[in-house]
């Protein structure tokens, strides 16, 4: 809206609404040109990191080729490498991490929006949920180590006498292992899907809440067939982000996965995983070791894309069925 | 118009930061990076020296020996240390030439978690292998029994709690090993990373802290660490047997007496990796510092003289305060020479 | 509601508004209504265990002089970690004056300029890839970008790195906040003759705010933890960084690394240091993020 002044025809206000003006169709070009240019920043970077860790991946997939992925020996001395069990460590933690985190976190996002707590009560607990992003997975770690694993101790020795037979249970906790850390995982990405599903749910308008109980459903009705599925986006954007954090996660996974390089269906078996390798080999690598790492580094990265695409294969699914 | 004039006012801000005044640089500045073995020690040294010598400060960060050589080789240090030294092809490739000097040494101890926590656990020399390559899987194990008869060994299984991450320490441990036995040698081997037997009974911990932590929280562990984490966690150390025979406690006299009986050559590199002497204990290190020989800026090159100057003097005294070694008298005074080639 | 049902005969009926709570669609909605605070408070338990944990030990030492005092060694009593502090607070600050326009930007591209271009599906989609990206290689990233370029560990490059982390969170919340600003907004927005420009500066962005604040503070939360990448480009330094002028291209002290470094040292003084600076560090994205919803606030 550009101001045209028209002095003594209109004594309260000067101001007329009128065609943009040259100023603002060139302010709306160069926006738009930003707009655009931070686009391209996102790709050129990811291209860039791409870059980087490709160009000294060369060598590493050169040498090992795809048997990199099914091997399961990771010896520095005799220069041999496979990362089949981190895979699987990575896997199958960071998709119990998003499966209890992510439940926990859409639970705690519709409770703290849907009016079970007064207003004020849940907006303190909604900043206190957002701080707990904010606590470095360094003392998640030790949380985890001191806290979590005692805790877990006896639980996983009962479960393991009595349904030992089942191989999810198959073994004593030592100390560090999976459960311990996709637990600790679970919790640290808790308080990021819960913030953008809160944000989500809060989006939803408020007619449409309305008019889902003017049809008279009950609340729950309300929030599963109706607010759920509106704020669906957003939710499925949250566990990316989630999912995401669980992949990357290195400090506190690495103090609390066990690393050790076995394929074992048991929770409580020591494990590995792509990313606590990189953290916990790249300080001390020689020459050799980087190239491998970050071939291993570049697999990490083509996992989240294929789940992600898998998520949203899933999304586009189930969107089709309520469409239909 | 508010949003655009607090924008100005950061760009403004960082600006002046970074354009700030980039003389007034009467403090000279030294970093180093490299192993975090002796990371309490050095920087108690560097606070010292800063302290003592107005206008220069140290900074050392531990990121792993590795880390340190790499970014030795990168220029991006003035220094750095290494509990593995450096190799032949590393230091080629560092123009001018390396000066490693050996700063103090440590010993690393096999802490353990015994219920009615009985001290000086005796394990003989194939009892201690045997427990690491997984052969030996329960303290109840008759080799352990005869070692130790006045001590009740309870019937549970051996947590063997080793490193997870690369790491000098388990470098030097499994040197250690595979100088004493040609099964280790042929098997895991001696690295900063080798392959562990697979058992679940075998834990990863990452650095020298994690392992106290897990080995203080499971009952029947056991574990290798530094001296100074296992002392300060008020781990139970064991006796290790020697090649001579004895038994030998860590902390006392047998670090200095496992050091003192190896000869320096001249680049300053050599491992302990099975010490003859009856008083000695059977796993020490040295741990180096690497030098440029050739500085970019002379003044630098003469405080890092000095630093290694102190280091050698009031340094070595807090060596054994804090629970390292101090350099033996004939090492030193070696290490002091060697240092007139920093320029 | 039970109520009997009209007949022609029209006999007397007595009509119940009341619902009985064994109704299977009120009982399912008790049910779960159960199960949801069930749920809280078992996810509640961790949550406030951490929470209490950091408090307790971290508290035990909180003090101006753990805030305004320079990194003990070895065995040194006292000293605190106030370079860290700011530190830290240089390096978050620059790392969002890099990711948040960038960010911003490249979110109201996605969602208002182009959202179904091929453009925009290839920048979602590589977004969506960095989320996984692990932090230490956004160190390594930076360590090849601006450490071996400039020579020196510095704060610009920790700065960098910390970016690289916040971006992916800060472009999906912000493209999902702006998406859903109603369209009705939108166009009578364009019916006042707005152009494209003003509509998001003047309408959508002030009122996909909350929106844009919510990832904006995860972003910087997720960035303050953060201690791998900065292993690889700030370093650490035991002295401040403003001392006999501002020169951010020196190794950087950051409370992150402190904590690293000192919750490994087997000395008591330095692990309750560790844990005050945690607490510390929270009540600062506390600060950060009670002051943000304020000023968002007023906006709308």
């Amino acid at each position: 809206m550009s101001v045209v002044r028209l002095p003594g025809l209109i004594t309260t206000d000067d101001r007329v609404s009128g065609p943009p003006s040259r100023w603002d169709y060139a302010a709306d070009r160069t926006f738009r040109a930003l707009a655009q240019t931070g686009v391209w920043l996102i790709l050129i970077l990811l291209g860039v990191i791409l870059w980087e860790i490709g160009g000294k991946a060369t060598a590493g997939i050169r040498d090992y080729g795809l048997g990199f992925l099914t091997s399961t020996t990771w010896d520095v001395g005799r220069q041999q490498f496979g990362i089949l069990p981190h895979i699987w460590g990575t896997l199958y933690s960071s998709l119990l991490a998003l499966a209890i985190g992510g439940f926990f976190g859409v639970v705690m996002a519709i409770f703290l929006t849907q009016d079970f707590l007064p207003p004020q009560l849940a907006q303190v607990f909604r900043t206190v949920v957002e701080l707990l992003a904010a606590i470095p997975s360094v003392v998640y770690g030790l949380w985890g180590l001191f806290v979590v694993v005692p805790a877990l101790r006896p639980v996983a020795g009962w479960l393991f006498e009595t349904l030992g037979w089942i191989p999810l249970f198959g073994t004593t906790l030592s100390g560090p292992g999976l459960a311990p850390a996709s637990l600790v995982l679970a919790i640290m990405i808790l308080p990021t899907v819960a913030a953008i599903s809160q944000d989500a749910l809060r989006l939803v308008p408020y007619k449409v809440k309305e008019a889902a109980y003017g049809m008279g459903t009950t609340k729950w009705e309300a929030i599963l067939k109706v607010m759920l599925p509106t704020a669906a986006t957003g939710i499925f954007g949250a566990l990316v982000l989630g999912f995401g954090r669980a992949l990357g996660e290195t400090m506190a996974l690495a103090m609390l996965i066990g690393n050790s390089s076995q394929i074992s269906l048991s929770l409580f078996a020591p494990a590995n995983t792509l990313a606590a390798l990189l953290a916990l080999n790249f300080p001390e690598a020689g020459k050799r070791e980087v190239e491998v790492l970050m071939y291993a580094a570049l697999v990490l990265l083509a996992i989240t894309l294929l789940v992600n695409m898998a998520g949203e294969a899933i999304m586009a699914l189930s969107a089709r069925k309520t469409k239909s | 118009m508010r949003r655009v004039s607090t924008t100005c006012v950061l760009a403004g801000f960082v600006l002046a930061l970074l354009a700030g005044p980039v003389a007034a640089q009467d403090s000279l500045r030294l970093t180093g990076s490299g192993a975090t073995f002796p990371f309490p020690l050095y920087s108690a040294w560097f606070k010292a020296f800063s302290g003592k010598h107005k206008g220069v400060t140290v900074d050392y960060q531990g990121k792993g020996s590795g880390a340190g050589i790499r970014d030795f080789i990168n220029r991006t240090v003035d220094f750095a240390a290494s509990d593995a030294a450096m190799t032949d092809e590393e230091i080629s490739k560092v123009p001018g030439g390396v000066q490693l000097l050996p700063m103090t040494g440590g010993e690393i101890v096999l802490g353990y978690n015994l219920p009615g926590n009985p001290k000086g656990l005796k394990l003989p020399r194939d009892v201690y292998t045997g427990i690491f390559l997984g052969r030996i899987t329960k303290w109840s194990d008759p080799k352990l029994k005869a070692a130790n008869p006045g001590v009740n060994l309870p019937d549970t299984d051996i947590t063997v709690v080793r490193r997870a991450d690369s790491s000098g320490t388990t470098f030097v441990f499994t040197s250690h090993l595979s100088a004493i036995s040609e099964e280790w040698k042929k098997g895991p081997g001696a690295g900063t990373t080798v392959n562990w037997p697979k058992s679940d009974k075998f834990v990863a911990s990452p650095k020298n802290d994690g392992v106290s932590a897990t080995i203080k929280q499971t009952p029947g562990a056991i574990g290798y660490l530094e001296f100074a984490f296992a002392k300060f966690a008020k781990l139970e150390m064991a006796e290790l047997q020697n090649k001579a025979g004895q038994y030998v406690a860590p902390g006392g006299e047998g670090g200095p007496a496992a050091l003192a009986g190896v000869q320096l050559p001249g680049d300053l590199r050599a491992w302990v990796t099975d010490p003859d002497g009856p008083k000695a204990y059977p796993v020490a290190t040295y741990t180096w510092m690497l030098f440029y020989k050739e500085n970019k800026d002379p003044k630098k090159a003469a405080a890092i003289r000095e630093l290694v100057e102190f280091c050698l003097n009031d340094g070595q005294k807090m060596s054994a305060q804090m629970g390292y070694i101090a350099l033996p008298a004939n090492v030193a005074a070696a290490v002091k020479k060697a240092a007139a080639s920093i320029q | 509601m039970s109520v009997a049902p009209g007949s022609a005969a029209a006999p007397v009926v007595t009509v119940r508004l009341q619902r009985s709570v064994f109704e299977r669609r009120a009982l399912r909605n008790g049910l779960l209504t159960a199960g949801a605070w069930a749920a809280a408070i078992v996810a509640g338990i961790p949550l406030v265990s951490v929470l209490y944990m950091l408090i307790v030990r971290g508290g035990a030492r909180l003090s101006w002089e753990a805030l305004s005092t320079l990194p003990p060694a070895g065995f040194e009593m006292g000293g605190g970690f106030g370079n860290a502090l700011v530190g830290t607070v240089v390096m978050v600050g620059l790392a969002s004056l890099l990711s948040i326009p960038v960010g911003v930007m490249a979110a109201v591209y996605l969602a208002e300029l182009g959202p179904g271009s091929r453009l925009s599906r290839t920048a979602r989609f590589a977004t969506k890839t960095l989320t996984g990206m692990p932090s230490i290689l956004a160190g390594v990233f930076a360590y090849a970008a601006v450490v071996l370029v400039t020579g020196t560990y510095s704060a610009p490059a920790g700065g960098l790195a910390l970016a690289v982390l916040m971006l992916p969170t800060v472009v999906l919340t912000a493209e999902e906040a702006i998406k859903a600003v109603p369209k009705i907004t939108r166009d009578a927005a364009y019916g006042i003759g707005c152009t494209r420009t003003q509509v998001i500066w003047k309408v959508l962005l002030p009122t996909a705010l909350p929106g844009i604040l919510t990832g904006v503070m995860l972003a910087v939360a997720r960035a303050a933890g953060e201690t791998a990448p900065l292993l690889f480009t700030a370093l650490f330094s035991s002295y401040w960084l403003f001392d006999g002028g501002a020169k951010l291209m020196q190794p950087t002290a950051s409370l992150a690394v402190l904590i690293y470094n000192f919750s490994g040292m087997p000395f008591d003084n330095q692990i309750e240091l560790a844990w005050a600076a945690s607490l510390v560090l929270v009540l600062i994205v506390l600060i950060i993020n009670v002051v943000s919803r304020l000023v968002g606030q007023r906006r709308v």
